[in-house]
């Protein structure tokens, strides 16, 4: 098992007003297994605590309450220090912004991870080109972020979440930023990294991007609400059914333009 | 390799962070110049006030090595405690009591007695008014270490004999016109012919004794200058001691010697003095070490006012990259690492500056070098002091960066990305 969540909280204390502690509960009590080579998609409005649990499963933030076990590893109990090397070896991030270093080649962004890696320094070069030609980059290794497209940018945060060969691949709104062309590019390029044994977290409002997943894990008021696989899902259902509506509708229009 | 392994990674992460430190001053230009300003000016004048003084200090410290460090001094003294009681020409030194002296201080190599005098030199038509003439011992030219160009030095039947003999110097020849090869010929000094037996080598007066330009000198027996004065008295006299080391001991083994012939009783004071060269050279030494000291604590002022900007510049930096430091610490960076990188940044800061610095000092003492002061001639910053203004505008990054390095490491890595 891959991960494993039981109970876990995180609450917010914002002061006292009137004698009474102010909270936020934005997780109260998700429990959830992900299992290896599992593609999931957290889906959730904003203040359902998507966030928060991306944060916690990235090892960014520790829950105030419940257990989180990774790989066995019971990181609810590791320090911050402890939790840096965890990120390293077991996680890879990718942002809807890139977050790419705006000064440094795609080689260079990519082998950031390995500078803080202890398995991983040597030929960490040979092993940033390797993963740039995995995402189809081996032609831009040497560009800078600002001489490549949204879509380009995306595929070097992917390489550099690759490069340590993480046990889950977290991307949070990985798609935000680009448009449907590369959308559907970057969704791709998720399908073959599952395809070839990768485990996935996505967490996204998006149902198209969602619907690439196998499971769908909805949240509201910080708890899971659904969670289902993605051909059971009555929500996704229901998107692609309205989708499959407004494409025969569109067609109808179209059609109706020509004659 | 296991072992080795974290020894590596901290090798590699410094590497990376000088690196990157460079790499971030390289595409700050502007802003890293007038940073390191502070320290350019701290370590500036570090370098060229430490230049400067340790110019003096070599200077006037090699007026005193002229002489020799184990060259030993001693003269008749009157304190307050003697006035009235003693003269001048009473406390003068005795030929009794520096043969006494020779006799009972074993470790002192040679001692001359001096007997000044003051007389008109002539040769053919020229006449030179006023001249030095010194009564020495044939020691003398053992203790002056100065060269016999032409002819002999003084022996002991010069003096048993009191004979009208004389050394001179070059410069006399020079001044009285006198043949190259001046052994054999007479001078007439106060009206008696004095046969020139040797002639040695003009030696440059010190400049801080006063008398900067090289004069005719010239040297007699001192038995001959008694007769020729019978009213002076012997000025002082010079010795040299076998090892600089023993200083302390000869000086009171002469002082009991002298006390005991002056029959002078415990609880009064000497009438006479005696000083080792090197006792004033590490005098000199101290003073320079204490001058030293004063001006480098003012200096320091300045370090700390560049130090200052640092800071600042790095908490800019630090607020400037917060996504940067945010997306490291998601990639796994631990604190420490953080931390070190911009630890490495201010230093890396501070020593540029310091190199600057020390550019900018030395090029102040080429400035300084061609001023028309002697005692400035020397002028040059001595190795300790690059690498001490080096050392400290390092210890300065270390001090000044911390701040904004822990901050930095601190940072929330969650905070971090998201901040705009």
């Amino acid at each position: 098992m891959t991960i494993s969540i039981r109970n876990l909280e995180k609450v917010y204390k914002l002061g006292t007003e009137k004698g009474k502690a102010l909270e936020v509960r934005a997780l109260d009590g998700v429990s959830l297994d992900i299992q290896k080579n599992e593609y999931v998609a957290i889906m959730g409005t904003s203040g359902s605590g998507k966030s928060t649990l991306m944060n916690i499963l990235g090892c960014l933030d520790k829950p105030t309450g419940g257990q989180y076990t990774l790989n066995g590893i019971p990181v609810h109990t590791m320090s911050s220090a402890a939790l840096a090397r965890v990120r390293n070896e077991q996680i890879g991030f990718v942002f809807q912004s890139f977050e790419l270093l705006s000064k440094q080649t795609a080689l260079k962004n990519v082998t950031l991870p390995m500078v803080y890696s202890r398995k991983h320094w040597i030929g960490a070069r040979k092993r940033a080109k390797t993963a740039l030609e995995r995402v189809g980059l081996g032609n831009r290794m040497h560009h800078r972020p600002n001489q490549l497209s949204g879509g380009q940018k995306q595929r070097v945060a992917v390489a550099r979440a690759l490069v340590n060969e993480p046990s889950i691949l977290l991307a949070d709104e990985p798609t935000g930023n680009l448009d449907s062309t590369t959308t559907i590019e970057i969704i791709a390029l998720f399908k073959e990294l599952h395809d070839e044994g990768q485990t996935i977290i996505v967490v996204t409002h998006e149902e198209e991007v969602a619907g690439q997943a196998k499971r769908i894990v909805r949240l509201r008021d910080g708890k899971v609400m659904s969670d289902f696989p993605t051909d059971q899902d009555p929500i996704h259902q229901e998107f692609l059914k309205s989708k499959a509506v407004t494409a025969v509708r569109m067609a109808e229009v179209v059609g109706e333009g020509a004659t | 390799m296991i072992l080795l392994s974290p020894v590596m990674m901290v090798l590699r992460v410094l590497s990376q962070t000088v690196l990157l430190a460079l790499a971030q001053i390289y595409n700050n230009k502007i802003r890293t110049m007038l940073t390191t300003l502070g320290i350019v000016v701290a370590v500036g004048s570090i370098i060229l006030v430490m230049g400067a003084l340790s110019g003096m200090q070599q200077g006037v410290l090699s007026e005193f090595e002229k002489f020799g460090a184990k060259r030993v001094f001693m003269d008749g003294a009157l304190p307050p405690s003697w006035r009235g009681k003693l003269s001048r020409r009473d406390v003068q030194l005795k030929q009794a009591e520096i043969d006494a002296i020779r006799e009972h201080v074993t470790s002192l190599r040679h001692l001359c007695a001096m007997y000044y005098g003051a007389y008109s030199i002539q040769y053919e038509e020229i006449v030179l008014e006023g001249i030095s003439v010194v009564g020495i011992e044939p020691s003398w030219h053992d203790i002056a270490n100065r060269e016999i160009i032409v002819g002999r030095r003084f022996s002991t039947i010069d003096l048993e004999q009191s004979r009208n003999v004389c050394v001179i110097n070059e410069k006399a020849i020079e001044e009285l016109n006198l043949p190259k090869d001046a052994v054999g010929e007479f001078l007439l000094l106060s009206g008696r012919r004095f046969l020139v037996a040797g002639i040695v080598e003009t030696i440059e007066q010190s400049a801080i004794f006063g008398n900067s330009d090289t004069q005719t000198e010239v040297y007699i027996p001192i038995s001959t200058a008694k007769a020729l004065n019978p009213d002076g008295w012997i000025n002082f006299a010079q010795g040299e001691l076998k090892d600089a080391d023993g200083a302390d001991e000869i000086v009171s083994e002469i002082t009991y010697v002298l006390r005991k012939m002056r029959h002078i009783e415990p609880d009064e004071d000497d009438t006479f003095q005696v000083q080792v060269m090197q006792e004033i050279i590490d005098n000199l030494n101290k003073i320079g070490f204490v001058m030293t000291l004063i001006t480098g604590l003012v200096v320091m002022v300045s370090l700390l006012v560049g130090g200052i900007g640092i800071m600042n510049i790095m908490l800019v930096s630090v607020s400037e990259r917060t996504r940067e430091i945010g997306l490291r610490k998601a990639m796994g960076a631990h604190p420490m690492v953080i931390l070190m990188q911009f630890l490495v940044e201010a230093v890396v800061l501070c020593l540029a500056g310091a190199v600057i610095g020390i550019a900018v000092g030395q090029a102040g003492l080429l400035g300084i070098r061609a001023l028309p002061f002697e005692m400035l001639e020397d002028a040059a910053a001595p190795l300790w002091a690059i690498g001490l203004s080096a050392g400290l505008s390092a210890a300065a990054g270390v001090g000044f960066g911390m701040f904004p390095a822990i901050r930095a490491a601190l940072l929330n890595p969650i905070d971090a990305l998201r901040h705009e």
